[in-house]
Protein backbone atom coordinates (compact mmCIF):
# COMPACT_ATOMS: atom_id res chain seq x y z
CA UNK A 1 0.00 0.00 0.00
CA UNK A 2 1.50 3.35 -1.02
CA UNK A 3 1.84 6.21 1.42
CA UNK A 4 0.65 9.66 0.49
CA UNK A 5 2.52 11.16 3.44
CA UNK A 6 5.64 9.92 5.11
CA UNK A 7 7.50 11.35 8.10
CA UNK A 8 11.06 10.13 8.58
CA UNK A 9 12.94 10.98 11.77
CA UNK A 10 11.17 14.30 12.24
CA UNK A 11 12.30 16.47 15.14
CA UNK A 12 10.56 19.69 16.16
CA UNK A 13 11.70 22.29 18.67
CA UNK A 14 9.42 25.01 19.98
CA UNK A 15 11.66 27.60 21.52
CA UNK A 16 13.88 25.79 23.99
CA UNK A 17 11.61 22.74 24.11
CA UNK A 18 12.34 19.62 22.10
CA UNK A 19 8.85 18.26 21.35
CA UNK A 20 9.21 15.69 18.56
CA UNK A 21 12.09 13.26 18.96
CA UNK A 22 12.31 11.57 15.56
CA UNK A 23 8.78 10.80 14.41
CA UNK A 24 8.43 8.07 11.80
CA UNK A 25 4.94 7.84 10.36
CA UNK A 26 3.33 6.50 7.18
CA UNK A 27 -0.10 7.73 6.09
CA UNK A 28 -1.50 5.44 3.38
CA UNK A 29 -3.39 7.03 0.50
CA UNK A 30 -7.20 6.94 0.53
CA UNK A 31 -7.28 5.59 4.08
CA UNK A 32 -8.06 7.05 7.47
CA UNK A 33 -5.12 6.93 9.86
CA UNK A 34 -5.69 7.61 13.53
CA UNK A 35 -2.98 9.30 15.57
CA UNK A 36 -3.46 8.43 19.21
CA UNK A 37 -1.56 9.11 22.39
CA UNK A 38 -1.73 10.61 25.83
CA UNK A 39 -1.88 14.36 26.39
CA UNK A 40 1.48 15.92 25.58
CA UNK A 41 2.61 12.99 23.43
CA UNK A 42 3.24 15.28 20.43
CA UNK A 43 0.16 14.62 18.27
CA UNK A 44 -0.80 18.25 17.69
CA UNK A 45 2.83 19.21 17.15
CA UNK A 46 3.07 16.49 14.50
CA UNK A 47 0.08 17.91 12.60
CA UNK A 48 1.36 21.47 12.91
CA UNK A 49 4.80 20.41 11.72
CA UNK A 50 3.32 18.68 8.67
CA UNK A 51 1.30 21.85 7.94
CA UNK A 52 4.42 24.03 8.17
CA UNK A 53 3.14 25.98 11.15
CA UNK A 54 6.16 24.81 13.13
CA UNK A 55 9.38 23.98 11.33
CA UNK A 56 10.89 20.51 11.55
CA UNK A 57 14.40 20.98 12.92
CA UNK A 58 15.52 17.64 11.45
CA UNK A 59 14.12 14.78 9.39
CA UNK A 60 12.12 14.52 6.18
CA UNK A 61 8.45 14.97 5.43
CA UNK A 62 7.48 13.55 2.05
CA UNK A 63 4.08 14.31 0.53
CA UNK A 64 3.21 12.58 -2.71
CA UNK A 65 6.89 11.97 -3.46
CA UNK A 66 7.97 15.54 -2.74
CA UNK A 67 9.91 16.74 0.30
CA UNK A 68 7.86 19.44 1.98
CA UNK A 69 9.55 20.12 5.33
CA UNK A 70 10.92 23.43 4.05
CA UNK A 71 7.68 24.58 2.39
CA UNK A 72 5.56 27.31 3.93
CA UNK A 73 1.96 26.83 5.04
CA UNK A 74 0.19 28.49 2.08
CA UNK A 75 2.21 26.38 -0.37
CA UNK A 76 1.20 23.20 1.46
CA UNK A 77 -2.44 24.27 1.50
CA UNK A 78 -2.26 24.97 -2.23
CA UNK A 79 -0.77 21.50 -2.71
CA UNK A 80 -3.98 20.05 -1.28
CA UNK A 81 -3.33 19.63 2.45
CA UNK A 82 -6.15 20.91 4.65
CA UNK A 83 -5.87 21.39 8.39
CA UNK A 84 -8.64 21.49 10.97
CA UNK A 85 -7.02 22.66 14.22
CA UNK A 86 -8.14 21.67 17.68
CA UNK A 87 -9.64 25.14 18.24
CA UNK A 88 -11.38 24.76 14.85
CA UNK A 89 -10.00 28.06 13.48
CA UNK A 90 -13.45 29.39 12.68
CA UNK A 91 -13.64 33.04 11.67
CA UNK A 92 -16.30 33.95 14.21
CA UNK A 93 -17.20 37.35 12.77
CA UNK A 94 -17.63 36.02 9.26
CA UNK A 95 -20.84 34.30 8.26
CA UNK A 96 -20.98 30.56 7.60
CA UNK A 97 -21.17 31.44 3.90
CA UNK A 98 -18.05 33.62 4.05
CA UNK A 99 -16.13 30.96 5.98
CA UNK A 100 -16.85 28.47 3.21
CA UNK A 101 -16.15 30.97 0.44
CA UNK A 102 -12.74 31.66 1.91
CA UNK A 103 -11.92 27.95 2.04
CA UNK A 104 -12.85 27.54 -1.63
CA UNK A 105 -9.74 29.04 -3.17
CA UNK A 106 -10.93 28.53 -6.74
CA UNK A 107 -14.15 30.49 -6.24
CA UNK A 108 -14.10 34.28 -6.40
CA UNK A 109 -17.71 34.52 -5.26
CA UNK A 110 -20.28 32.27 -3.67
CA UNK A 111 -21.90 31.74 -7.08
CA UNK A 112 -18.71 30.05 -8.27
CA UNK A 113 -18.83 27.35 -5.60
CA UNK A 114 -19.33 23.80 -6.78
CA UNK A 115 -23.07 23.52 -6.07
CA UNK A 116 -23.10 19.71 -6.14
CA UNK A 117 -20.38 19.65 -3.51
CA UNK A 118 -22.14 22.30 -1.48
CA UNK A 119 -25.37 20.28 -1.57
CA UNK A 120 -23.40 17.22 -0.44
CA UNK A 121 -22.06 19.22 2.50
CA UNK A 122 -25.55 20.44 3.36
CA UNK A 123 -26.75 16.83 3.49
CA UNK A 124 -23.85 15.99 5.80
CA UNK A 125 -24.18 19.13 7.91
CA UNK A 126 -27.75 20.49 7.67
CA UNK A 127 -27.02 23.19 10.27
CA UNK A 128 -24.72 24.95 7.81
CA UNK A 129 -27.61 25.57 5.45
CA UNK A 130 -29.86 26.68 8.27
CA UNK A 131 -27.32 29.16 9.61
CA UNK A 132 -25.92 30.16 6.20
CA UNK A 133 -25.87 33.93 6.80
CA UNK A 134 -25.32 33.73 10.53
CA UNK A 135 -22.02 34.81 12.16
CA UNK A 136 -20.06 31.61 12.67
CA UNK A 137 -19.07 32.72 16.16
CA UNK A 138 -22.69 32.29 17.26
CA UNK A 139 -22.84 28.60 16.32
CA UNK A 140 -22.72 25.91 18.99
CA UNK A 141 -19.47 24.03 19.56
CA UNK A 142 -20.66 21.08 17.51
CA UNK A 143 -21.88 23.27 14.67
CA UNK A 144 -18.55 25.08 14.62
CA UNK A 145 -16.79 21.74 14.35
CA UNK A 146 -19.04 20.79 11.44
CA UNK A 147 -18.23 24.08 9.76
CA UNK A 148 -14.50 23.55 10.33
CA UNK A 149 -14.67 20.14 8.67
CA UNK A 150 -16.94 21.39 5.89
CA UNK A 151 -14.41 24.12 5.20
CA UNK A 152 -11.75 21.49 4.73
CA UNK A 153 -14.07 19.56 2.39
CA UNK A 154 -15.50 22.42 0.29
CA UNK A 155 -12.97 21.59 -2.42
CA UNK A 156 -11.39 18.18 -3.03
CA UNK A 157 -8.27 17.91 -0.87
CA UNK A 158 -5.52 15.35 -1.10
CA UNK A 159 -4.89 15.10 2.63
CA UNK A 160 -6.93 16.18 5.63
CA UNK A 161 -5.24 16.76 8.99
CA UNK A 162 -7.89 16.91 11.71
CA UNK A 163 -7.07 17.56 15.36
CA UNK A 164 -9.41 16.15 18.03
CA UNK A 165 -12.73 16.91 16.34
CA UNK A 166 -14.82 15.20 19.03
CA UNK A 167 -13.33 17.18 21.90
CA UNK A 168 -16.04 18.76 24.02
CA UNK A 169 -18.90 17.58 21.80
CA UNK A 170 -22.17 16.11 23.08
CA UNK A 171 -22.62 12.39 22.33
CA UNK A 172 -25.24 13.07 19.63
CA UNK A 173 -22.84 15.45 17.91
CA UNK A 174 -20.07 12.86 18.09
CA UNK A 175 -22.31 10.42 16.23
CA UNK A 176 -22.97 13.02 13.52
CA UNK A 177 -19.27 13.65 13.33
CA UNK A 178 -18.52 9.96 12.88
CA UNK A 179 -21.06 9.82 10.05
CA UNK A 180 -19.45 12.81 8.36
CA UNK A 181 -15.98 11.33 8.66
CA UNK A 182 -17.29 8.04 7.27
CA UNK A 183 -18.48 9.97 4.24
CA UNK A 184 -14.95 11.28 3.87
CA UNK A 185 -13.65 7.72 3.96
CA UNK A 186 -16.17 6.69 1.31
CA UNK A 187 -14.95 9.62 -0.77
CA UNK A 188 -11.48 8.01 -0.54
CA UNK A 189 -9.94 11.13 0.96
CA UNK A 190 -6.71 10.52 2.85
CA UNK A 191 -7.15 11.57 6.47
CA UNK A 192 -4.78 11.81 9.43
CA UNK A 193 -6.98 12.20 12.48
CA UNK A 194 -5.82 12.98 16.00
CA UNK A 195 -8.28 11.67 18.56
CA UNK A 196 -8.47 11.04 22.30
CA UNK A 197 -11.81 9.25 22.12
CA UNK A 198 -10.93 5.63 21.47
CA UNK A 199 -14.54 4.83 20.53
CA UNK A 200 -14.31 7.31 17.64
CA UNK A 201 -10.89 5.99 16.70
CA UNK A 202 -12.08 2.40 16.61
CA UNK A 203 -15.19 3.30 14.60
CA UNK A 204 -13.29 5.14 11.91
CA UNK A 205 -9.65 4.16 11.70
CA UNK A 206 -8.13 1.94 9.03
CA UNK A 207 -4.68 2.42 10.48
CA UNK A 208 -3.38 3.68 13.75
CA UNK A 209 -0.19 5.21 15.05
CA UNK A 210 0.32 5.74 18.75
CA UNK A 211 2.65 8.45 20.01
CA UNK A 212 4.42 8.79 23.31
CA UNK A 213 7.02 11.34 24.36
CA UNK A 214 7.41 12.77 20.86
CA UNK A 215 7.82 9.44 19.04
CA UNK A 216 5.58 6.95 17.27
CA UNK A 217 5.73 3.88 19.50
CA UNK A 218 3.24 1.71 17.64
CA UNK A 219 1.87 1.62 14.09
CA UNK A 220 -0.41 -0.91 12.45
CA UNK A 221 -3.96 -1.81 11.53
CA UNK A 222 -6.71 -0.36 13.71
CA UNK A 223 -8.40 -3.74 14.04
CA UNK A 224 -5.25 -5.16 15.60
CA UNK A 225 -5.19 -2.51 18.34
CA UNK A 226 -8.96 -2.65 18.83
CA UNK A 227 -8.81 -6.37 19.57
CA UNK A 228 -5.81 -6.29 21.88
CA UNK A 229 -6.84 -4.86 25.21
CA UNK A 230 -3.44 -5.44 26.75
CA UNK A 231 -1.80 -3.44 23.94
CA UNK A 232 -4.26 -0.59 24.49
CA UNK A 233 -3.51 -0.66 28.18
CA UNK A 234 0.21 -0.55 27.52
CA UNK A 235 0.12 2.12 24.80
CA UNK A 236 -2.73 4.33 25.86
CA UNK A 237 -3.26 3.53 29.49
CA UNK A 238 -6.88 2.62 28.94
CA UNK A 239 -9.04 -0.44 28.82
CA UNK A 240 -11.57 -0.89 26.07
CA UNK A 241 -14.24 -1.69 28.59
CA UNK A 242 -14.08 1.85 29.88
CA UNK A 243 -13.90 3.51 26.48
CA UNK A 244 -16.48 1.56 24.47
CA UNK B 1 -29.58 30.05 -0.79
CA UNK B 2 -32.12 29.80 1.98
CA UNK B 3 -31.79 32.28 4.77
CA UNK B 4 -35.30 31.97 6.16
CA UNK B 5 -34.50 30.09 9.33
CA UNK B 6 -32.27 32.59 11.03
CA UNK B 7 -32.13 36.28 10.10
CA UNK B 8 -28.89 38.13 9.69
CA UNK B 9 -27.43 39.48 12.87
CA UNK B 10 -29.36 42.72 13.53
CA UNK B 11 -27.44 45.89 12.84
CA UNK B 12 -26.40 47.68 16.02
CA UNK B 13 -27.71 51.20 15.48
CA UNK B 14 -27.12 52.51 18.99
CA UNK B 15 -23.73 54.11 18.21
CA UNK B 16 -25.48 56.12 15.49
CA UNK B 17 -27.72 57.52 18.19
CA UNK B 18 -24.58 59.06 19.69
CA UNK B 19 -24.31 61.31 16.62
CA UNK B 20 -27.97 62.25 16.92
CA UNK B 21 -27.52 62.97 20.65
CA UNK B 22 -24.52 65.25 20.01
CA UNK B 23 -26.40 67.11 17.27
CA UNK B 24 -29.53 67.39 19.41
CA UNK B 25 -27.64 68.69 22.43
CA UNK B 26 -25.91 71.28 20.27
CA UNK B 27 -29.28 72.24 18.79
CA UNK B 28 -30.52 73.11 22.26
CA UNK B 29 -27.46 75.23 23.01
CA UNK B 30 -27.18 76.97 19.63
CA UNK B 31 -30.31 79.07 19.44
CA UNK B 32 -30.20 79.85 15.71
CA UNK B 33 -31.20 77.06 13.30
CA UNK B 34 -29.07 78.31 10.36
CA UNK B 35 -26.04 78.50 12.65
CA UNK B 36 -26.70 75.00 13.99
CA UNK B 37 -27.22 73.60 10.47
CA UNK B 38 -24.05 75.30 9.22
CA UNK B 39 -22.04 73.94 12.15
CA UNK B 40 -23.53 70.49 11.62
CA UNK B 41 -22.71 70.36 7.91
CA UNK B 42 -19.21 71.69 8.54
CA UNK B 43 -18.71 69.18 11.36
CA UNK B 44 -19.82 66.30 9.18
CA UNK B 45 -17.48 67.44 6.39
CA UNK B 46 -14.58 67.76 8.82
CA UNK B 47 -15.45 64.36 10.26
CA UNK B 48 -15.38 62.81 6.80
CA UNK B 49 -11.87 64.19 6.14
CA UNK B 50 -10.75 62.79 9.50
CA UNK B 51 -12.35 59.49 8.52
CA UNK B 52 -10.29 59.32 5.31
CA UNK B 53 -7.10 59.85 7.32
CA UNK B 54 -8.04 57.47 10.14
CA UNK B 55 -9.49 54.71 7.95
CA UNK B 56 -6.00 53.81 6.78
CA UNK B 57 -4.79 53.48 10.36
CA UNK B 58 -7.76 51.39 11.45
CA UNK B 59 -7.25 49.10 8.45
CA UNK B 60 -3.56 48.68 9.29
CA UNK B 61 -4.22 48.03 12.95
CA UNK B 62 -7.21 45.82 12.29
CA UNK B 63 -5.49 43.47 9.89
CA UNK B 64 -1.88 43.70 10.90
CA UNK B 65 -2.17 44.45 14.61
CA UNK B 66 0.40 47.18 14.02
CA UNK B 67 0.29 50.30 16.18
CA UNK B 68 1.61 52.71 13.59
CA UNK B 69 2.39 55.93 15.39
CA UNK B 70 4.08 57.06 12.19
CA UNK B 71 0.78 57.24 10.31
CA UNK B 72 0.83 61.03 10.58
CA UNK B 73 3.92 61.29 8.41
CA UNK B 74 1.90 60.02 5.44
CA UNK B 75 -0.73 62.64 6.20
CA UNK B 76 1.92 65.38 6.13
CA UNK B 77 3.49 63.89 3.01
CA UNK B 78 0.12 63.89 1.23
CA UNK B 79 -0.33 67.54 2.17
CA UNK B 80 3.11 68.63 0.94
CA UNK B 81 2.85 66.67 -2.30
CA UNK B 82 -0.58 68.23 -2.92
CA UNK B 83 0.85 71.70 -2.22
CA UNK B 84 3.72 71.02 -4.63
CA UNK B 85 1.46 69.72 -7.39
CA UNK B 86 -0.91 72.65 -7.02
CA UNK B 87 2.10 75.01 -6.99
CA UNK B 88 3.47 73.41 -10.17
CA UNK B 89 0.08 73.83 -11.82
CA UNK B 90 0.32 77.53 -10.89
CA UNK B 91 -2.34 80.22 -11.20
CA UNK B 92 -4.86 78.15 -9.20
CA UNK B 93 -6.55 81.40 -8.38
CA UNK B 94 -8.03 81.73 -11.85
CA UNK B 95 -9.45 78.26 -12.39
CA UNK B 96 -13.09 77.46 -13.09
CA UNK B 97 -14.96 74.91 -10.96
CA UNK B 98 -14.20 72.04 -13.36
CA UNK B 99 -10.55 72.99 -13.69
CA UNK B 100 -10.30 73.44 -9.92
CA UNK B 101 -11.72 69.97 -9.33
CA UNK B 102 -9.22 68.55 -11.81
CA UNK B 103 -6.33 70.41 -10.14
CA UNK B 104 -7.34 69.20 -6.67
CA UNK B 105 -7.90 65.68 -8.03
CA UNK B 106 -4.40 65.61 -9.50
CA UNK B 107 -2.88 67.00 -6.31
CA UNK B 108 -4.73 64.57 -4.04
CA UNK B 109 -4.00 61.65 -6.39
CA UNK B 110 -0.29 62.49 -6.37
CA UNK B 111 -0.32 62.78 -2.56
CA UNK B 112 -2.03 59.42 -2.34
CA UNK B 113 0.37 57.72 -4.75
CA UNK B 114 3.55 59.06 -3.10
CA UNK B 115 2.28 58.23 0.40
CA UNK B 116 1.42 54.70 -0.78
CA UNK B 117 4.89 54.13 -2.23
CA UNK B 118 6.64 55.58 0.83
CA UNK B 119 4.33 53.38 2.93
CA UNK B 120 5.75 50.31 1.17
CA UNK B 121 9.28 51.34 2.14
CA UNK B 122 8.17 52.20 5.68
CA UNK B 123 6.62 48.73 6.09
CA UNK B 124 9.68 47.00 4.69
CA UNK B 125 12.29 48.89 6.71
CA UNK B 126 10.60 49.74 9.99
CA UNK B 127 7.44 47.72 10.57
CA UNK B 128 8.30 44.26 9.26
CA UNK B 129 11.01 43.57 11.86
CA UNK B 130 8.62 44.32 14.73
CA UNK B 131 5.44 42.43 13.81
CA UNK B 132 3.77 41.15 16.97
CA UNK B 133 5.79 43.45 19.27
CA UNK B 134 3.59 46.38 20.27
CA UNK B 135 6.08 48.30 22.38
CA UNK B 136 8.75 48.13 19.70
CA UNK B 137 6.16 49.11 17.08
CA UNK B 138 5.28 52.24 19.03
CA UNK B 139 8.92 53.21 19.49
CA UNK B 140 10.09 52.50 15.95
CA UNK B 141 7.10 54.06 14.21
CA UNK B 142 7.43 57.16 16.41
CA UNK B 143 11.06 57.24 15.32
CA UNK B 144 9.93 56.90 11.71
CA UNK B 145 7.56 59.79 12.26
CA UNK B 146 10.37 62.01 13.55
CA UNK B 147 12.68 61.05 10.68
CA UNK B 148 9.88 61.61 8.17
CA UNK B 149 9.12 65.02 9.61
CA UNK B 150 12.79 66.02 9.42
CA UNK B 151 13.00 64.82 5.83
CA UNK B 152 9.97 66.92 4.97
CA UNK B 153 11.77 69.91 6.54
CA UNK B 154 14.86 69.15 4.43
CA UNK B 155 12.82 69.04 1.21
CA UNK B 156 10.19 71.74 1.78
CA UNK B 157 11.74 73.78 4.59
CA UNK B 158 10.67 74.11 8.22
CA UNK B 159 8.04 76.78 7.76
CA UNK B 160 4.38 76.77 6.90
CA UNK B 161 3.40 76.73 3.23
CA UNK B 162 0.19 78.49 2.29
CA UNK B 163 -2.18 76.40 0.23
CA UNK B 164 -4.97 78.58 -1.14
CA UNK B 165 -7.95 76.85 -2.62
CA UNK B 166 -8.35 77.08 -6.39
CA UNK B 167 -10.79 79.82 -7.35
CA UNK B 168 -13.53 77.42 -8.41
CA UNK B 169 -13.67 75.86 -4.94
CA UNK B 170 -13.81 79.10 -2.98
CA UNK B 171 -17.05 80.38 -1.54
CA UNK B 172 -20.16 78.62 -0.36
CA UNK B 173 -22.86 76.55 -1.97
CA UNK B 174 -26.23 78.27 -2.26
CA UNK B 175 -28.34 76.50 0.37
CA UNK B 176 -31.79 77.55 1.56
CA UNK B 177 -32.44 79.22 4.93
CA UNK B 178 -29.14 81.07 5.37
CA UNK B 179 -27.33 77.76 5.85
CA UNK B 180 -23.72 77.92 4.67
CA UNK B 181 -21.58 75.08 3.36
CA UNK B 182 -18.22 75.82 1.77
CA UNK B 183 -17.73 74.28 -1.66
CA UNK B 184 -14.52 72.60 -0.57
CA UNK B 185 -16.16 71.10 2.50
CA UNK B 186 -18.89 69.69 0.27
CA UNK B 187 -16.19 68.18 -1.97
CA UNK B 188 -14.36 66.79 1.06
CA UNK B 189 -17.60 65.24 2.32
CA UNK B 190 -18.15 63.65 -1.09
CA UNK B 191 -14.62 62.21 -1.07
CA UNK B 192 -15.09 60.89 2.48
CA UNK B 193 -18.39 59.25 1.62
CA UNK B 194 -16.89 57.72 -1.52
CA UNK B 195 -13.97 56.29 0.46
CA UNK B 196 -16.38 54.91 3.08
CA UNK B 197 -18.62 53.33 0.43
CA UNK B 198 -15.61 51.88 -1.39
CA UNK B 199 -14.18 50.41 1.81
CA UNK B 200 -17.53 48.89 2.78
CA UNK B 201 -17.95 47.50 -0.73
CA UNK B 202 -14.49 45.95 -0.78
CA UNK B 203 -14.63 44.64 2.79
CA UNK B 204 -18.16 43.22 2.64
CA UNK B 205 -18.83 42.36 -0.98
CA UNK B 206 -15.57 40.98 -2.32
CA UNK B 207 -13.49 37.96 -1.51
CA UNK B 208 -10.52 40.25 -0.87
CA UNK B 209 -12.59 41.93 1.82
CA UNK B 210 -13.57 38.60 3.35
CA UNK B 211 -9.88 37.70 3.35
CA UNK B 212 -8.92 40.95 5.07
CA UNK B 213 -11.63 40.51 7.72
CA UNK B 214 -10.55 36.92 8.26
CA UNK B 215 -6.93 38.04 8.57
CA UNK B 216 -7.98 40.44 11.32
CA UNK B 217 -9.35 37.48 13.29
CA UNK B 218 -6.95 34.60 12.71
CA UNK B 219 -3.89 35.05 10.51
CA UNK B 220 -2.61 31.52 10.99
CA UNK B 221 -5.86 29.99 9.76
CA UNK B 222 -5.86 32.26 6.71
CA UNK B 223 -2.43 30.84 5.82
CA UNK B 224 -3.74 27.31 6.44
CA UNK B 225 -6.38 28.00 3.78
CA UNK B 226 -3.62 28.77 1.27
CA UNK B 227 -3.43 32.57 1.28
CA UNK B 228 -0.21 34.52 1.79
CA UNK B 229 -1.06 36.91 4.56
CA UNK B 230 2.27 38.74 4.25
CA UNK B 231 1.39 39.94 0.74
CA UNK B 232 -1.99 41.00 2.02
CA UNK B 233 -0.25 42.90 4.85
CA UNK B 234 1.96 44.80 2.43
CA UNK B 235 -0.99 45.70 0.22
CA UNK B 236 -3.07 46.85 3.17
CA UNK B 237 -0.21 48.92 4.60
CA UNK B 238 0.31 50.65 1.26
CA UNK B 239 -3.45 51.23 0.93
CA UNK B 240 -3.59 52.61 4.49
CA UNK B 241 -0.68 54.96 3.76
CA UNK B 242 -2.28 56.05 0.48
CA UNK B 243 -5.54 56.85 2.30
CA UNK B 244 -3.53 58.90 4.80
CA UNK B 245 -1.94 60.73 1.86
CA UNK B 246 -5.36 61.44 0.36
CA UNK B 247 -6.66 62.58 3.74
CA UNK B 248 -3.56 64.74 4.23
CA UNK B 249 -4.13 66.47 0.90
CA UNK B 250 -7.78 67.14 1.79
CA UNK B 251 -6.89 68.25 5.35
CA UNK B 252 -4.23 70.67 4.02
CA UNK B 253 -6.67 72.21 1.58
CA UNK B 254 -9.22 72.39 4.40
CA UNK B 255 -6.66 74.23 6.59
CA UNK B 256 -5.31 76.08 3.51
CA UNK B 257 -1.77 75.50 4.72
CA UNK B 258 0.73 72.73 5.38
CA UNK B 259 3.37 72.46 8.09
CA UNK B 260 5.89 69.68 8.76
CA UNK B 261 4.27 69.19 12.18
CA UNK B 262 0.77 68.57 10.83
CA UNK B 263 1.27 64.80 10.89
CA UNK B 264 2.05 64.78 14.59
CA UNK B 265 -0.89 67.11 15.22
CA UNK B 266 -3.46 64.92 13.49
CA UNK B 267 -1.97 61.72 14.96
CA UNK B 268 -3.61 62.42 18.32
CA UNK B 269 -6.93 63.11 16.66
CA UNK B 270 -6.94 59.95 14.56
CA UNK B 271 -5.97 57.74 17.49
CA UNK B 272 -8.90 59.19 19.42
CA UNK B 273 -11.14 58.38 16.46
CA UNK B 274 -10.08 54.76 16.07
CA UNK B 275 -10.25 54.14 19.82
CA UNK B 276 -13.77 55.60 19.94
CA UNK B 277 -14.81 53.54 16.92
CA UNK B 278 -13.30 50.25 18.11
CA UNK B 279 -9.81 49.30 16.98
CA UNK B 280 -9.93 47.79 13.51
CA UNK B 281 -13.56 48.67 12.75
CA UNK B 282 -14.20 50.67 9.56
CA UNK B 283 -17.79 51.48 10.52
CA UNK B 284 -16.66 52.43 14.03
CA UNK B 285 -13.97 54.67 12.55
CA UNK B 286 -16.61 56.34 10.37
CA UNK B 287 -19.01 57.00 13.27
CA UNK B 288 -16.14 58.03 15.57
CA UNK B 289 -14.78 60.50 12.99
CA UNK B 290 -18.20 62.06 12.49
CA UNK B 291 -18.68 62.36 16.26
CA UNK B 292 -15.28 64.04 16.63
CA UNK B 293 -15.93 66.36 13.68
CA UNK B 294 -19.35 67.40 14.97
CA UNK B 295 -18.17 67.94 18.53
CA UNK B 296 -15.12 69.93 17.41
CA UNK B 297 -17.31 72.31 15.40
CA UNK B 298 -19.98 72.73 18.05
CA UNK B 299 -17.41 73.26 20.80
CA UNK B 300 -15.39 75.61 18.61
CA UNK B 301 -18.51 77.76 18.41
CA UNK B 302 -19.89 77.32 21.94
CA UNK B 303 -16.74 77.07 24.06
CA UNK B 304 -13.59 77.45 21.97
CA UNK B 305 -11.23 76.97 24.91
CA UNK B 306 -12.74 73.56 25.63
CA UNK B 307 -12.64 72.36 22.00
CA UNK B 308 -9.46 70.28 22.27
CA UNK B 309 -10.48 68.78 25.58
CA UNK B 310 -13.88 67.85 24.15
CA UNK B 311 -12.41 65.03 22.00
CA UNK B 312 -10.72 63.45 25.00
CA UNK B 313 -13.95 63.81 27.00
CA UNK B 314 -15.86 62.14 24.18
CA UNK B 315 -13.39 59.26 24.11
CA UNK B 316 -13.63 58.78 27.87
CA UNK B 317 -17.44 58.86 27.75
CA UNK B 318 -17.59 56.35 24.90
CA UNK B 319 -15.13 53.99 26.61
CA UNK B 320 -17.16 54.14 29.83
CA UNK B 321 -20.22 53.16 27.76
CA UNK B 322 -18.47 50.63 25.51
CA UNK B 323 -14.97 49.78 26.75
CA UNK B 324 -13.93 48.29 23.41
CA UNK B 325 -15.29 51.18 21.35
CA UNK B 326 -18.50 51.68 19.41
CA UNK B 327 -18.08 48.68 17.10
CA UNK B 328 -15.56 46.29 18.66
CA UNK B 329 -13.76 43.85 16.38
CA UNK B 330 -12.84 40.43 17.73
CA UNK B 331 -10.76 40.65 20.87
CA UNK B 332 -9.19 44.01 20.06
Amino acid sequence: MSSLLSLQGVHTHIGAYHILHGVDLEVPAAQLTMLLGRNGAGKTTTLRTIMGLWRASAGRIVFDGREIQAEDTPTLAQAGIAYVPENMGIFGELSVRENLLLAARQARSIEQLDTARLDWLFVLFPALKKFWLYPAGRLSGGQKQMLAIARAMIEPRRLLLIDEPSKGLAPAMVLSLIEALRELKNDRTTVLLVEQNFGVARALGDHVAVMDDGRVVHAGAMTELAQDEALQQRLLGLSLGVHQ
Amino acid sequence: MSSDAIPRQPFDARPLQLLAAIALAAGLLVSSFPTWATLTLSGLAMGLIIFVIASGLTLVFGLMDVLNFGHGVFVALGGFIAATVLGVQGAVGDLSLGASLLAVGLAAGAGMAVAGVVGLAFERMLVRPVYGMHLKQILITMGGMIIGEEMIKMIWGPGMIALPLPQGLRGALPLPGDVVLDKFRALAALVGLTVFAALLLVLNRTKLGVLIRAGVQDREMVECLGYRIRRLFIGVFAAGSALAGLGGAMWSLYQQSVTPQMGAQVNTLIFIVIIIGGLGSTLGCFVGALAVGLLANYMGFLAPKAALFSNIALMVAVLLWRPQGLYPVGGK
